[in-house]
Order: C-alpha cells, then sequence, then structure tokens
C-alpha cells in the first residue's frame, strides 16, 4: 500500500509486520522517530505479543537483546553514533554469540565535537564487529531491508545492522509501498533458534575459549558471514516475487555498462549522485554509479566485477579513518587489487555537510582529468582550518580547536 | 550404670544439623533430590566462598521453582571457574554476555519467557562484587527501576579477585588489595568510601532486598526461596568470604562469614518495597578484631604496633550497622 511517511515511521511500521516479540529502546537523535513509533504501537496494541523495554542506556538496550534473543525471541532496537559506540562492547558479543538481532542505526557523526548529524563514522566503527552490515538508499529500501534482515540473520544466525542516512532518511517524508502483514507473514519464516536457554534442555551460551579454539571459533565467524554473500541475492530475489520489487542484494550499479569514471558511495547520496551522473552523461561523460547495499561482508568479488571495465575509481564516503584516509575506499582497493584503475577517496559530508550536485560535478570532472589527489575532502575549507593551525603555533595554550575554528569563521557561518 | 542425658542446646537454631528437624524444615542441600545446578568438578579454589554461596541459592532457587530457571552470570570467577568449554559445571540453562550487563541480559530473558508465554520459567542474574556494585551497577540499577522480574544475586567476596584481588567499591577499609597496597601512612584501603549495593537496592522501593553469608544455609535458602516467590525485580547480597583474595585458611571461609555478621560488619537483614522487615540478630557479639585478625589483608593492622585508630573506626562501623539495622534486638531476630 503506497503511503506518504516520514523514514523512521515506515522503519518503525515495517519491523512491527516483522513480529518482534522484544524491542529495546533508548533515544538518541535521529533514532528516535522508530522506536517512539514502535512503542506506540506496542501500547495501543497493535504489535503483540511484544515487549517494549525502555532501558537506561544502549549498552542495556544490546545486553536486553542478548538475553531475549538467546532465550529464542525475535529482538529488535535502534541507535545511533555515541549511542552505538556506548554498546559497542555488546555489540560484538551478540555477533560473538551468533543472536540474530536486528537493529537499526541512523547513521550520525561520533564526536567530539558533537554532532548530531549524518555521517557513516557510527556504522563503519563497528565494521569488524561481526555483524552483517546493509545500508538503504531510500526509505523504500530502508523499510524493505528491514523484512530481509530478520530473515538473513535468523537462517545464518548472525546479527544484522540496517544503516540509514540519520535525518536525511530517517526524517524525510516519501512515498513508500507499505507490505502488507501478509505479504511479510508470507516472507519470513517462524525463527528457529540454533540455542536457546530452555530449563527442559539446558545449556551453557558464552563460556570461555582458550588458544585450542579461538582461532576456529573466529574463522567460523567470518565463513558465516561469507555466507551471506550467497544468500542475500537468494533473498533478495525472493523479495521481489513476494513484493514485487528489487530491493537489496550486494550492491546496485547505475549508468555502468562503458562507464570509464566509476562513483562508488553508500546510502542516501547516492540519488544526488546519480542525478549528477546523468547530468553528466547528457554532456557525453562516461560516468556511472556503483552503490553499495552490503558493506560486511564486504562483496569483494562483485565489487571487482562491477568496476571491471573503470579506468578510474572514485570512492565518495561519508567517513574518515584518520591517519590513513578512507574506509570504504581501503576496501574497494583490496576489490581491485588486480586492477590497474585508479581509485580516489573522497571524504565528504561529515558530520551533516551537505554534498552538492555542483560539488559531485566538479568532483567528477576533476577525476576524469585525472587531477584528482588520492584523497581529498570535499568542499573543505582550507583556509578555515589554516586558521585553526596558526593560532596553534603562536599560543601555548590555544584552546579548544573546534572553538577557535568556529571564532575564525565568523558569525556567518557557510554549511 | 551411670547414664549421662544427651542435650541438644541448641534446638531450634539448626545448628546441630538436619537430623533433628522434620522434613519439611531441613535444607534443600540435605535432600537427595538437590539439583546439584553448580555441579562437582569446577576449578575454584579451596574454600571458595563464592562456590557455596552459588550453590546453596541456584540450588534452592531451583526447589523453589520445580527445575523452572535460567541464570545470567557476569564475567568474574564464577564464570570462569565454572566453565571454560567444553566443561561446564551448571545443571541449568546458563548464558555468560559480558562483566558489566548481567542485569541487563536477564531482563531480556524474562521478557522473552513473557512473550513465549512461559512465565514460570524464572530468571536469576548473577556475579560478584566487581560485577555488581562497579561495572555492572548501571544495568543493576535499571534493572531494579524497571521492576522486571529478575533475582539479582550477587556474590559479594569484596575485591576484583578474578584478576588478582584488585580493590572495588564492596572492598572494606583498611583491606589489602593489589590497587590498595598495606604501605605509606594510611595502608590498605581508605576510609569513607565505597557503596552498600543492598541499601541502594532498597532505595529503588522493589519487592524485595536481603542479604545473607554462606554461615548461615538456612537462612540464605529460606531467603532465596522467599525471593522466588515473588515477581518483580529481587536482590539478594551474600558475603561469601575468598582465601585467596582475604589471605585466610581456607578452612575458616564458614567461620569468617559468621564473625562478620556477628561482630555487626556485615548486617543480615530482609527488606520489603524500600523498608527492614527483619535482622538476623547477632547471637554473641564479638569485636571486629575477631573478624580481621584471621586474615592477611588486615595484618597491617596487627603486629608488634596495632593501628588502634584504624581498629577504632572499623568498630564504629559495626556499632553503627549494629544501632542502624537493630542487630542487637530480640524482636531483630529473623522470623
Amino acid at each position: 500500500m503506497l503511503k506518504q511517511m516520514e523514514g523512521s515511521r515506515a522503519v518503525a511500521e515495517a519491523v512491527a509486520l516483522c513480529r518482534p516479540e522484544v524491542i529495546c529502546a533508548y533515544p538518541i537523535s535521529p533514532q528516535t522517530h522508530i522506536v517512539e513509533a514502535l512503542g506506540e504501537l506496542v501500547k495501543e496494541g497493535a504489535l503483540t505479543p511484544c515487549e517494549f523495554i525502555n532501558v537506561e542506556s544502549e549498552f542495556a538496550a544490546m545486553s536486553v537483546a542478548i538475553g531475549s534473543s538467546a532465550a529464542g525471541a525475535r529482538t529488535y532496537t535502534a541507535t545511533a553514533s555515541q549511542g552505538l559506540l556506548f554498546m559497542a562492547e555488546a555489540v560484538y558479543n551478540a555477533s560473538g554469540l551468533g543472536l540474530p538481532i536486528v537493529m537499526t542505526v541512523a547513521n550520525r557523526a561520533i564526536g567530539a565535537p558533537i554532532n548530531i548529524w549524518n555521517d557513516h563514522s557510527d556504522a563503519l566503527s563497528q565494521r569488524d564487529s561481526g555483524w552483517i552490515q546493509l545500508f538503504a538508499e531510500t526509505n523504500q529500501e530502508a523499510l524493505d531491508l528491514h523484512i530481509q534482515a530478520f530473515r538473513l540473520g535468523e537462517e545464518l544466525s548472525l546479527p544484522v545492522m540496517v544503516c540509514m542516512d540519520g535525518f536525511i532518511l530517517t526524517h524525510a517524508y516519501e512515498r513508500v509501498d507499505m507490505p502488507t502483514q501478509g505479504q511479510v507473514d508470507a516472507y519470513l519464516p517462524r525463527f528457529e533458534p540454533r540455542q536457546i536457554l530452555d530449563p527442559t534442555d539446558p545449556v551453557s551460551i558464552g563460556a570461555m575459549v582458550g588458544p585450542e579454539a579461538f582461532m576456529e571459533v573466529r574463522y567460523l565467524a567470518h565463513v558465516k558471514q561469507m555466507q551471506a554473500l550467497e544468500l542475500i541475492p537468494k533473498y533478495a530475489a525472493e523479495f521481489k516475487e513476494v513484493f514485487g520489487r528489487n530491493t537489496g542484494g550486494l550492491l546496485h550499479t547505475y549508468q555502468a555498462e562503458d562507464a570509464d569514471t566509476m562513483i562508488v558511495a553508500m546510502g542516501s547520496v547516492l540519488g544526488t549522485i546519480k542525478d549528477t551522473v546523468d547530468e553528466l552523461r547528457e554532456a557525453g561523460h562516461r560516468v556511472g554509479v556503483l552503490g553499495l547495499t552490503l558493506f560486511r561482508p564486504f562483496p569483494t568479488a562483485a565489487v571487482a566485477a562491477a568496476l571491471a571495465g573503470a579506468k578510474r575509481v572514485v570512492v565518495v564516503e561519508k567517513s574518515l579513518a584518520v591517519g590513513l584516509g578512507g574506509i570504504v575506499a581501503t576496501n574497494v582497493r583490496m576489490a581491485l587489487a588486480n586492477s590497474p584503475a585508479h581509485v580516489f577517496t573522497v571524504v565528504a559530508g561529515l558530520g551533516g555537510r551537505a554534498i552538492t550536485m555542483k560539488a559531485l560535478r566538479e568532483l567528477f570532472l576533476k577525476a576524469e582529468r585525472e587531477e584528482l589527489d588520492a584523497l581529498s575532502f570535499l568542499d573543505l575549507n582550507l583556509e578555515l582550518a589554516g586558521k585553526g593551525l596558526e593560532l596553534e603555533l603562536v599560543k601555548r595554550r590555544s584552546g579548544p580547536l573546534a572553538e577557535n575554528l568556529l571564532r575564525a569563521a565568523g558569525p556567518a557561518r557557510n554549511y | 550404670m551411670s547414664h549421662q542425658p544427651v542435650k541438644f542446646y541448641q534446638t531450634g537454631t539448626f545448628t546441630v544439623g538436619n537430623r533433628l528437624l522434620g522434613e519439611e524444615d531441613r535444607s534443600v542441600q540435605a535432600r537427595g533430590d538437590r539439583s546439584n545446578a553448580l555441579n562437582s568438578g569446577h576449578r575454584a579454589c579451596q574454600g571458595c566462598g563464592e562456590a557455596l554461596g552459588a550453590r546453596y541459592a541456584i540450588d534452592a532457587a531451583m526447589a523453589a521453582t520445580l527445575g523452572r530457571m535460567v541464570a545470567a552470570n557476569a564475567t568474574g570467577c564464577l564464570e570462569v571457574f565454572s566453565t571454560p568449554y567444553p566443561e561446564t559445571s551448571w545443571q541449568i540453562p546458563w548464558i555468560h554476555s559480558l562483566f558489566g550487563n548481567t542485569a541487563a541480559v536477564a531482563t531480556g530473558i524474562a521478557a522473552a519467557m513473557k512473550v513465549k508465554g512461559k512465565s514460570d520459567v524464572r530468571v536469576i542474574a548473577q556475579g560478584g562484587d566487581g560485577g555488581t556494585t562497579d561495572i555492572g551497577f548501571g544495568c543493576l540499577s535499571g534493572m531494579f527501576e524497571r521492576n522486571d522480574d529478575v533475582l539479582y544475586i550477587c556474590y559479594d567476596n569484596e575485591g576484583y579477585m578474578n584478576t588478582g584481588v584488585q580493590r572495588s567499591s564492596a572492598t572494606p577499609a583498611a583491606a589489602r588489595t593489589a590497587t590498595t597496597a598495606a604501605v605509606g601512612p594510611e595502608p590498605g584501603n581508605v576510609f569513607g568510601q565505597g557503596k552498600f549495593v543492598p541499601a541502594i537496592a532498597m532505595a529503588h522501593e522493589i519487592p524485595y532486598v536481603a542479604t545473607a553469608t554462606v554461615a548461615d544455609l538456612h537462612d540464605l535458602e529460606a531467603k532465596v526461596t522467599k525471593a522466588m516467590s515473588i515477581h518483580g525485580a529481587r536482590y539478594i547480597h551474600i558475603l561469601v568470604p575468598c582465601p585467596l583474595g582475604w589471605g585466610s585458611a581456607s578452612h575458616d571461609t564458614i567461620r569468617l562469614a559468621r564473625l562478620a555478621k556477628e561482630t555487626g560488619l556485615f548486617p543480615v537483614f530482609e527488606a520489603e518495597y524500600g523498608e527492614q522487615k527483619s535482622a538476623l540478630a547477632i547471637r554473641r557479639q564479638v569485636p571486629v578484631e575477631e573478624f580481621l585478625r584471621p586474615q592477611k589483608r588486615f595484618a597491617h593492622l596487627f603486629g608488634a604496633k596495632p593501628n588502634v585508630q584504624s581498629l577504632a573506626r572499623i568498630q564504629a562501623q559495626a556499632n553503627r550497622n549494629i544501632r542502624k539495622y537493630g542487630l542487637l534486638q530480640e524482636e531483630g531476630i529473623h522470623a
């Protein structure tokens, strides 16, 4: 059924259709509307049976989720940014224990400086946590990926993170096609756990493993994640059969057939990138797009195949590996280890900095001319950054760096 | 032929053992059908108070729930000595997640049982004092505040024993630990620090809070049994001497637990909805020295020149507990 609704509400309703039995909620912007909506659905009796638990921290949210999932209940939570970091220990624990919890991450920057706006630093900080990580481009995709996430996670006994851009998607009102309960029930089987806390068949879950087998346990975690590379396209195909639309998969390409320059990105910025590519195509530039839906496990072979014909690859990513450069780009480079293509890392949109078509057009043309640095920062105000450093040169107790920058920027700050 | 009548002077105190008691009054431990929830073969130290405490508590809970029980366990001695895969001493469904999240994991299990229509399956969370009073305190307070249907049991051995005897917020004043060395002008743990979590649990006004020691099996079992008859958040704090961390003889575990109670240093009581309901009265009050002297962690208080000042401060703590919890009042005797 077509509806005009907020992304958070759409995700909440889709999650409700998956019949979660335990939901843990701790508020953090920009995830709040999702758990608020779910809390309302539980309280009014629309989602039943379901236990909605207002916990005291994200660490508790993931810990409650661990307990309920280990006791056999389909479990959901949502977080963002600092919340994801605060629960990080339990995030790793959930995957290590093999518990198929589904969690929305409403992607947001990580402080300091504190910043509530969108980038991918939060989710990417957990890229090695053992969770499957899916990135939504649109609200429709966010909604659909949650339904696939429960199926995937429960089949593999692995937790799944569905990442959607904070505010840009979570707070955007868009048209979405909301599935029916019958469709979701037809697609998503009952949760049959591989391990369960059950007094009739007692097991010990989560005991210590020493050096004699730890490597093997971790190796199997890798093997299980890699199985997702087979299952995801299969489940996307089955999804199309039931719901009638293409959603999910490992990745998708746009205008890629004859492209010399391929742009790689994740999430909502792909829309802006595709519009920009359309314009460049009209002007005769052979530019194409690769959007990653799956980041963990990294679809290495599929990325290599999708970029095989490109002379150059521009990775536009909303993340920064401080001291190195790109996170997504580093993964893409690994996939292109045997390719002569030049790979450029472009860090963009940190902390909600707008990524405009104008900036992207200039960027892509510059890349086409091979004038781009190996690592660049889109729309970076170098002059302003320089002022921050200048003050540190002249004064030992220069004060908070971020404050100095903003003072130097003056009252009319231009985002 | 002269006849010496046998006198059981302590009949009614359980001290003479089970043989004088009716079947219904005998301890769970004495029963043939006890669950042995924490089975033999584990790797606890000789004289481990925590192993005793856990065995007593969980067997009593198993009896009270007719075996319909799940336990979540914090990282720590109990987790380590009872499990390394592929072995486990646990005869119950048992999960270890992290050090600081056990109360929350238990909340999740209880929620799952409720939603699955298995509310008869009861949930216990358990951990040491580090996992309870320090790193797990946030999750514990959250579980209390929401009145989640969980019994949390803290086995308090007054320090981080698993990591090599470091100070926790349950370490008593003056005690020597690896991070409160017995050196300098004020050797051992600082006075005026630490927290007594049973009192904080009471401040949450949860249905049931109790303290116990491994010295009084019947009292401990009665409290666990009572806790399992109640729904909502419950907390039992059990003092479990640690021969390794306390520097005490392994055969002194029960004696030290009893002395902790008899000095007043560890008040044994029950509370409901934030109000104290009873206390286990001190039978024969003894000065704190009797409790402190057998423990090497307090050795620096004695010797050729006893630290009279510190001993007086510790005695003052005991006196305060006696006053506060009514430990010398006859009516305070556990009903």
